[in-house]
């Protein structure tokens, strides 16, 4: 989705300003630390950011409940996303690595659980729930139209509440 | 010496709520009109009893007195004065105590209205309040006590009573724990508040309807006096739900508004089943039908506002929220319980009473859409409930605990919302009693040709998601025919009365608030279904470890990494705070300062973004980490979220039509009815 890349570095006086020999030292153990560290931030990490919150969108961790793997701040869930990114890199697929999650520490670091047993009835009761209620609620209309068939008193012609008042109480009193 | 006032006058409030419901309820029943009337003295004592109570706390708050258990642990030195006072609902027992003052003003302001036309209600209006005020005041008093104080025993342990134990010495810490950092908001001190308020307006419907069921009054008069109620309650309700969707977007860092939380659900629950009632009251108005169904829905929505308050407080499931755990929930439970049993049972009791006066005339009719609208809500309201509830079921059948997430809930209900969009499209042009399809289709033909063109722009621009199609078509219908009706109303005044349009426009509203107030509310909705689909179907996001100097790019915007300084703060905070630069094709648009803040007393961290908002989308960025040598490299994610600010957009354009839907119309028109009802546009 995003790419990175490098503005030209910018100048550095202090850098350029050092001398004498402890300060070489000292630059050249931090240049010899900086080669540790920054080509891996120069380039791209292998696997990205990005693939690494891909997988980690999907997870909860037990102890940051209701907060995505993808965005919790806490120190346990920057070392879960560690983990998911030695995974990838180690070539596991996304659902081997859900899997791994899974388990160690349960069905609950899904988002949703998982179709099997009684977490069926997660996805099942709604839309049978709400078809049924469709169903017998189209039942009931068709039945109260049907009853309606026969003469019935006219319905308000108006919003206005004035009007509707005096033609309920007018009906009412027929 | 101020906190045993307090507690005292909860104590005396307690007793008021009590002696007034029972002396309501045996007056109403042995006709003794002198008990009714003692009751109803008893419930206005309540909100004074109450208040001084608050204001107890307010004081203590205030005044530093951190030997009070409840100040020590919501309170520090180092908050400002305004947060002090607003931590009256920052911790549980202080926000029970809110409860019930709202609950007992609510109770006095309805109890002072003119009772002529349905004196025969009020009693039992007396009893259903003051059982729900005694309810949250014995949790208060027994459980939740806000003035209880810290004591010391001799071997150095901490006990919290309101009165000294035998054995003990008073404990008086220095400084407060503070309020939890994630409350210190703006949107957070105005958000709970707002929710409560209209958590408890729902009691006023439900204690009318159940007045209504016991005095077998089956006309639509407790549907009449509630009406305002209702509306207000709603309003709160979301204001609360639309400010604390603006919190989590400013406050959590996580680029949304909406986490599909439980507590956020719990709150959302009575709002759904809330909004069936508003629509299906006026088939009960009009036509004398749905009278059972109406008293089911506003049963649901006051047993769901008891349930909201018991998963926020009892800590029976753990979110977010998780602040305000304690063991009431069991008390909570039995409540709930034990409501829902007397008002089904009055129901039933009462079922046959209840029939419809008139029939439904034909399945292509305003009623008939209306019962879809609340199928669809109530719908949702199902997905909502089982998703929050699953969890435990799971555990308590199988022991394994399970997560029910935002993709279930997203899947599950947007159908329903598409569902929705279209009934608000076609519902405002179909007539009570029968709706003829030619004329419907007549109604319809325009706005459905102009969608057709809207969406065949989209699809031209290189819209291709077919969910994001039906979305913005369906809303652009809803938006058109509302416009449509706007535009038709004021048109017929305009011809008829040789008014200019705009006064024209300004009379229709005004001389029917309720409807036009809600086409308002209805285009409040459109702008947050585009701003909604706009973040859900086309949110992009990246993130990257930046040395400074360095960018990352999301599709138009670059954002360079300047520089990061991290300091400590007067109030007890450490700040990390970045600053980068943003550019949009190339041009630089600004700076923002994305950082995190590390509270030591709570040992708690906060994400706050860095936003660039405008009307088409905002740039938001979350620093996620840093290096802590050199502040060199430092971790962002960015999310580019489109058209989010409709949402905050559509949903003050949706509080001013609840406003004008609720504002008090004038008893007397003066216009001719017939006039009017010729004015009014197809299907009025």
């Amino acid at each position: 989705m995003g790419s990175r890349g490098i503005l030209p570095p910018p100048e550095r006086g202090r850098v350029r300003g050092g001398g004498g020999l402890l300060v070489a030292a000292i630059a050249v153990f931090l240049l010899a630390l900086a080669a540790l560290v920054v080509p891996a931030r120069a380039q791209e990490p292998t696997p990205s950011d990005d693939e690494v919150n891909a997988i980690a969108k999907g997870l909860y961790c037990p102890v940051c409940e209701n907060v995505p793997l993808d965005v919790c701040p806490t120190q346990a869930c920057a070392q879960w996303r560690a983990t998911i990114r030695e995974k990838l890199a180690a070539g596991w697929s996304k659902e081997q690595i859900q899997q791994y999650f899974v388990e160690q520490y349960g069905a609950r670091v899904l988002a949703t659980p998982p179709p099997t047993g009684l977490n069926w009835l997660v996805y099942v009761l709604p839309p049978a729930a709400f078809l049924l209620a469709a169903y017998f609620l189209w039942r009931t209309m068709r039945r109260w139209e049907r009853a309606g068939q026969s003469p019935q008193p006219p319905a308000s012609s108006s919003d206005d509440p004035y009007v509707a008042r005096l033609e309920e109480e007018l009906r009412r009193r027929a | 010496m101020i906190a045993n006032i307090g507690y005292f006058a909860l104590v005396l409030a307690f007793l008021a709520s009590l002696y007034g419901a029972g002396a309501a309820a045996f007056g109403a029943l042995r006709q003794r009109p002198a008990f009714v009337e003692s009751g109803r003295h008893a419930m206005l004592l309540t909100w004074p009893l109450v208040s001084v109570a608050a204001a107890c706390i307010i004081t203590l708050l205030l005044t530093q007195q951190y030997q009070i258990s409840y100040v020590a642990s919501v309170t520090s030195r180092a908050m400002p004065a305004y947060l002090k006072i607003t931590a009256l609902w920052g911790g549980q027992p202080g926000s029970l105590v809110f409860w019930s003052w709202l609950m007992s003003a609510f109770a006095t302001a309805a109890s002072l209205r003119r009772w002529d036309r349905d004196r025969e209600l009020l009693p039992w209006v007396v009893v259903v309040t003051m059982v729900t005020l005694a309810f949250f005041l014995m949790l208060v008093i027994f459980f939740e006590n806000p003035f209880a104080r810290l004591w010391q025993t001799i071997d150095g342990q901490q006990v919290t009573a309101m009165f000294a134990p035998a054995g003990t010495i008073p404990l008086v810490p220095v400084d407060g724990n503070g309020l939890n950092p994630l409350l210190r908001h703006p949107g957070m001190v105005i958000h709970p508040p707002m929710l409560y308020l209209g958590f408890v307006s729902f009691v006023i419907p439900f204690a009318f309807a159940m007045a209504a069921l016991v005095t077998g009054r089956t006309d639509d008069r407790w549907i009449r006096v509630t009406r305002r109620w209702t509306l207000v309650a709603w309003l709160f309700l979301s204001l609360g739900l639309i400010l604390g969707g603006r919190w989590a977007y400013d406050v959590l860092g996580w680029g949304g508004y909406w986490g599909w939380d439980p507590v956020e659900i719990a709150a959302f629950m009575p709002w759904l089943s809330g909004t069936a009632f508003l629509h299906s009251v006026m088939i009960q108005e009009k036509r004398g039908m749905l009278k059972r169904w109406n008293m089911v829905l506003i049963i649901v929505t006051y047993s769901l506002v008891i349930f909201g308050t018991f998963l926020t407080r009892s800590g029976v499931l753990s979110s977010v929220h998780a602040f305000a755990q304690s063991a009431i929930g069991p008390l909570f439970f039995a409540f709930i319980g034990l409501t829902l049993i007397v008002s089904v049972a009055l129901l039933l009791h009462r079922w046959n009473d209840l029939r419809s006066e008139s029939q439904l005339g034909s399945l292509l009719s305003r009623e008939s859409l209306f019962l879809w609208n609340n199928l669809l809500f109530m719908g949702i309201l199902i997905v909502c409930f089982w998703g929050v509830i699953f969890p435990l079921v799971s555990e308590l059948f199988t022991g394994q605990k399970v997560t029910v997430g935002p993709p279930f809930y997203e899947r599950a209900t947007g159908p329903l919302w598409a569902g929705l969009l279209l009934l608000m499209g076609v519902a405002p042009l179909s007539a009570y009693g029968r709706t003829a399809a030619r004329l419907l289709g007549r109604a319809l033909w325009k706005p459905a040709a102009l969608t057709v063109v809207v969406v065949g722009v989209l699809i031209a621009r290189g819209v291709t998601s077919p969910a994001a199609l039906v979305g913005y078509g369906l809303a652009t219908l809803t938006a058109l025919v509302t416009l449509f009706e706007f535009a038709r109303g004021a048109w017929a005044r305009r011809l008829r009365h040789g008014e200019s349009l705009p006064l024209a426009l300004w009379r229709m509203a005004g001389r029917n608030r309720r409807r036009y107030g809600g086409y308002i509310i209805h285009l409040g909705v459109v702008l947050m279904a585009f701003g909604i689909i706009g973040i859900e179907m086309f949110q992009t996001e990246t993130q990257g470890t930046l040395a400074q100097g360095e960018q990352l790019t999301l599709g138009r915007y670059v954002v360079v990494y300047n520089s990061l300084a991290q300091f400590d703060t007067p109030d007890d905070r450490n700040v990390a705070r970045a600053v980068v630069s943003v550019y949009r094709d190339g041009r630089y648009v600004g700076e923002l300062h994305p950082r995190r803040d590390y509270y030591y007393a709570s040992q708690q961290p906060m994400t706050i973004p860095g936003v660039r908002s405008t009307l088409e989308d905002d740039l938001y960025v979350i620093l996620v980490g840093w290096e802590p040598i050199a502040t060199q490299g430092a971790t962002f994610k960015i999310y580019h979220n489109p058209l989010v600010n409709f949402v905050w957009f559509g949903g003050i354009v949706f509080i001013l039509g609840t406003l004008v839907a609720a504002w008090p119309e004038r008893e007397t028109e003066p216009v001719p009815a017939r006039v009017r009802a010729a004015a009014a546009p197809v299907g009025a």
